[in-house]
């Protein structure tokens, strides 16, 4: 008999319809419209833009840009007319999983509600229509909230000085790292070493490599924290920065803490917080008081935007006082009749700028109404409930223990892992084969095969806008899918079924990359 | 409780029984009482969410937008109208709301998009290969200097002056960190100074940057430029000028970079919008960020993938080829779209408008008094003029008419002027009426 045998099933309709992968199955509606690209559709003189009339003198435009500076044919662009271009995209975005539609527990990522108030006032004209190069004295309004947001984020997180500049949690760090190495030198020291654990996200030392420092791993724990011993074997007088996510990727919060920025500070270090998991811990504790020098947000998580597919995000920093001379410029400055102006000068010792303008300000919106609406209550209450909810759900996917044991055996924070390696082994299933066989249930998998440290790892993290009733259906499907695989686990090995297409060939498509749309040469007209 | 959390008393307390705790404040019992926050934070009471709204609308009224203003500011970004179906389609919950498509099988529409701008990218600049967007202009521009470093140049990068300033800066800042020099050449009635440049580029060269049309509107002679043994060469575009522009594959561009903002994105201020990057071949392999490719699944139905993920730091590490994780994916949705709605012939017509409208405004405004283009090359929808009064105090004489007259180039005493399909000979008119008076005044 399974130890799976009572399980409930049917959370969504998961059954392989009418068959396994080794018996191919009737497709579905999607499956038989096969993927044709906008640059596959219309036809020559099909139109949708029709461009204002020419209203000033015609000088012949030979005149005005020279033959040799001109494109000698057009570029191979759609011709399709509006309705064809709604219908092509509409019908794609069907063939998307979204977090409107459904659960969308990836860990690391922090997929929680995206509130319909914030487009609505990002779209507001006085946002979504200012330029850039408007003058200060013009963008009051804008300049404002830049600011309003920048004490927030200093208060969250205990650091007094911010900048909103960088694009996305890596280009933060990017920052951070820029700034810890601009600190050393102004010092006149040299340091060329960066510690980040073994559990960082790949942006840690991707970031470290760009800002031309060496990284240093370091071990971690028994109980998923970092590895003291080896942090005091490693931290010395060339070392430039440690990078540390806390809670870090495995939903784990070390609470050696205090002793690790000792060490750090203590061979005259920075302390770098990597704020993908700050979702954890808003008003309950803050970076700045656990000891670190900087924390970057990722707004499009903890202070939910839209994540549009892959982007935008924006990445503010927080620095401690001795940061503050480095930190970017343009900087927002209240003026003493409460005014707000953009400064670039006076600032001798600013690494500059880092990308064009004052940042992803549209993120700022949104990130500054989240802030609005939940206060400092509903903050913590965001964070307690995440918590909440992911020990909820860890506890629910003790039942399946036996295939998929958390881990670490401890609670968790905002997200937990689980190690997929007894399921691999008694059942001959992956965890991928898993995350696959989730599609069919109609949930986004978790983040797999991350963290690296753990074997068939799933990171699973709920967020705290996901229901109880949903966190129960995720758990029957997973428990579903395992009863499953007792019985045959070729269905979860050949899974999706029920998706617009099946399992894609990933390795022949890096193999012989088809990266664009092959054109027909131009014909000239 | 927000209204954003979904969990009544009852779920809490049947929550913390299934866990087998008493407490939400014991699952935070790993975090030491030293460390933990004894008081709210200082942040302002929620509100509901009119109130927000109504908060958030009021400082909208105190920024002068575009619609409050006739604006011909540009210098990057420009305000090109935006057609309702780009509106429409972003803020579909299918395109706004999922994350990067890690699970293709569930993200074929995203994917699909991806493969779609890609090849617009490509067709644009006449380069092979694009990858699926990065965040904005001046990091693409810095970015492709990485790129060139990991092709193999230790060597140091030379940048014209035409590169817009906070891509210049934004390289500075970057190259700073992986240890290239940057040396700048000047600029000569507009353009690059080619007898500079040539002297500049030596076998020490590991890259050379310059933007068409530049900073100043002026269109360089991007074949010269490219001519340049050895060293990559990067260039960034404007996208609308491509539309009649020689494409940078044709030049001798190696890299070709740019701001995506007037490809159907708002102005918001300078962000969010995306930056493109496309390359010769040889490059795939060096690029940053996402790429999407085309494959077929176990079936043999058409389908799209994130691919050459080796390079990405999720794989590599330390070796990858750019930190970048999440770039501006719905932005660049907005971009393809934008560019299907143009049209292959669209594109060249509102290139050619531009170019019409801006020259006319550059005669209108040169007639005025004392007022002089800074340059004489080639324009096609921004252009620069010295004027005889101090640039701030006629921008804020401007501003009292309701006219923004462009950006005020402080040290050559200037104003850069951008025209775009939505300023009419009417509005380039008033601009003139208007800034007469101001220079006058």
């Amino acid at each position: 008999m399974s130890a799976l045998s009572d399980t409930r099933t049917g959370a969504r309709d998961g059954r392989p319809p009418g068959g396994t992968g080794a018996r191919p199955l009737a497709e579905t509606a999607q499956q038989r419209e096969r993927a044709r690209t906008i640059f596959e559709k219309g036809a020559p003189g099909r139109r949708a833009f029709e461009p204002p009339a020419l209203d000033v003198p015609r000088v012949d435009p030979d005149r005005l840009l020279p033959q040799r500076f001109r494109r000698s044919e057009p570029a191979r662009l759609p011709e399709v007319s509006e309705p064809e271009i709604v219908r092509h995209y509409v019908n794609l975005s069907k063939r998307n999983f979204d977090l409107d539609s459904g659960f969308y527990p990836l860990g690391s990522c922090t997929m929680k509600h995206n509130p319909r108030l914030h487009e609505r006032v990002a779209g507001l004209a006085g946002h979504a229509r200012l330029h850039p190069f408007q003058h200060p004295g013009r963008a009051q309004g804008a300049l404002e909230l830049m600011w309003r947001l920048e004490r927030a984020l200093s208060e969250i997180s205990g650091l007094p000085h911010v900048s909103l500049q960088p694009s996305a949690g890596s280009h933060g760090e990017l920052a951070g790292v820029l700034l810890s190495r601009a600190y050393h030198e102004d010092r006149g020291e040299t340091r060329t070493k960066v510690l980040t654990p073994d559990t960082a996200h790949g942006t840690n030392p991707a970031t470290v490599a760009m800002a031309g420092l060496e990284v240093v791993k370091v071990g971690t724990s028994p109980d998923g924290g970092v590895d003291l011993d080896d942090l005091r074997a490693k931290a010395d007088e060339s070392v430039a920065c440690l990078m540390l996510t806390n809670p870090n990727t495995l939903g784990v919060f070390d609470s050696n803490i205090r002793e690790i920025a000792d060490i750090v500070h203590g061979v005259g270090a920075t302390l770098y917080y990597d704020g993908a998991n700050l979702n954890a811990i808003m008003g309950i504790t803050r970076p700045g008081d656990m000891g670190f020098d900087i924390v970057h947000f990722n707004l499009h998580k903890s202070f939910t935007q839209p994540h549009g597919g892959g982007g935008p995000g924006s990445g503010p920093i927080a620095v401690s006082d001795r940061i503050e001379p480095y930190l970017m410029t343009p900087r927002i400055v209240r003026l003493e009749d409460g005014s707000f102006d953009l400064r670039e000068d006076g600032y001798p010792k600013s690494i500059g700028r880092l990308r064009g303008f004052q940042g992803n300000y549209g993120c700022f919106v949104r990130a500054y109404a989240y802030i609005c609406s939940l206060g400092a209550e509903g903050l913590r209450d965001a964070s307690e409930t995440a918590v909440l909810n992911a020990n909820y759900l860890m506890a629910r996917l003790r039942a399946v223990a036996r295939y998929l044991p958390p881990a670490y055996e401890r609670t968790c924070m905002h997200e937990f892992v689980l190690s997929g390696a007894p399921m691999k082994r008694e059942l001959g299933i992956k965890t991928l084969d898993l995350a696959k066989r989730l599609l069919d249930h109609g949930f986004h998998p978790p983040t797999v095969y991350f963290p690296l440290l753990v074997e068939e790892a799933l990171l699973i993290e709920p967020t705290e806008t996901e229901t109880r009733e949903t966190l129960d259906a995720f758990a029957d499907a997973i428990r579903a899918i395992l009863a499953e695989a007792e019985e045959d686990s070729e269905i979860a090995r050949a899974a999706p079924y029920t998706t617009p297409v099946r399992r894609l060939d990933e390795a022949g498509a890096a193999k012989r990359p088809v990266v664009r749309q092959a054109l027909p040469a131009a014909d000239g007209s | 409780m927000s209204r954003y959390t979904a969990l009544a008393p009852a779920d809490r307390e049947a929550m913390l029984a299934e866990i087998g705790v008493s407490s939400v404040e014991e699952l935070f019992a790993a975090i030491p009482a030293e460390l933990r926050l004894e008081r709210p934070l200082d942040l302002p009471q929620g509100m509901p969410e009119q109130d927000v709204f109504a908060h958030l609308r009021e400082l909208a009224e105190r920024n002068v937008s575009c619609d409050d203003e006739l604006s011909f500011l540009g210098g990057g970004m420009y305000d090109h109208y935006v057609p309702a179906l780009v509106d429409m389609l972003m803020s579909r919950s299918e395109f706004l709301t999922p994350y990067t498509p890690y699970q293709p099988e569930i993200s074929q529409g995203g994917l699909q998009v991806m493969f779609e701008y890609q090849t617009a990218i490509c067709e644009l600049t006449a380069l092979p290969v694009s990858n699926a967007s990065v965040y904005e202009g001046p990091t693409a521009l810095a970015s492709a200097g990485y790129l060139a470093r990991l092709a193999g140049g230790e060597g140091r990068f030379v940048v014209s002056a035409g590169v817009h300033p906070h891509s210049l800066e934004t390289l500075r800042a970057y190259a700073r960190g992986f240890g290239a020099e940057v040396a700048v050449v000047p600029l000569r009635d507009g353009v690059t100074d080619l007898g500079a440049w040539r002297e500049a580029v030596d076998g020490a060269t590991a890259a050379v940057f310059f933007q068409n049309p530049n900073f100043l509107g002026a269109v360089e002679d991007a074949q010269a430029l490219a001519a340049v043994e050895g060293p990559v060469v990067v260039a960034a575009y404007d996208p609308i000028a491509l539309g009649i522009l020689k494409p940078p594959g044709e030049c001798g561009v190696d890299v070709c970079v740019g701001e995506g903002q007037p490809l159907g994105n708002r102005l918001d201020f300078g962000g969010p919008s995306f930056g493109f990057f496309a390359a010769r071949e040889e490059y795939l392999r060096q690029m940053p960020g996402r790429i999407a490719g085309e494959t077929v699944d176990v079936d043999g139905r058409r389908g799209f993938v994130l691919t050459l993920q080796t390079r990405e730091q999720h794989i590599r590490r330390e070796k990858a080829t750019s930190n970048i994780c999440t770039a501006q994916a719905l932005n660049a949705l907005a971009g393809v779209v934008y560019l299907s709605w143009l049209g292959r012939r669209g594109l060249v017509e509102l290139a050619e408008l531009l170019l019409q409208r801006t020259h006319y405004a550059r005669e209108t405004l040169c007639a005025i008094d004392g007022v002089e283009p800074l340059h004489t090359q080639p324009v096609i929808r921004e252009f620069a003029v010295r004027l005889p009064a101090p640039v701030a105090e006629v921008v804020e004489r401007c501003a009292t008419r309701g006219v923004n007259p462009g950006l005020a180039l402080r040290e050559e005493n200037a104003l850069l002027v951008a025209i775009t399909e939505q300023r009419s000979r009417a509005d380039i008119d008033r601009l003139a009426e208007v800034l007469r008076e101001a220079v006058a005044a």
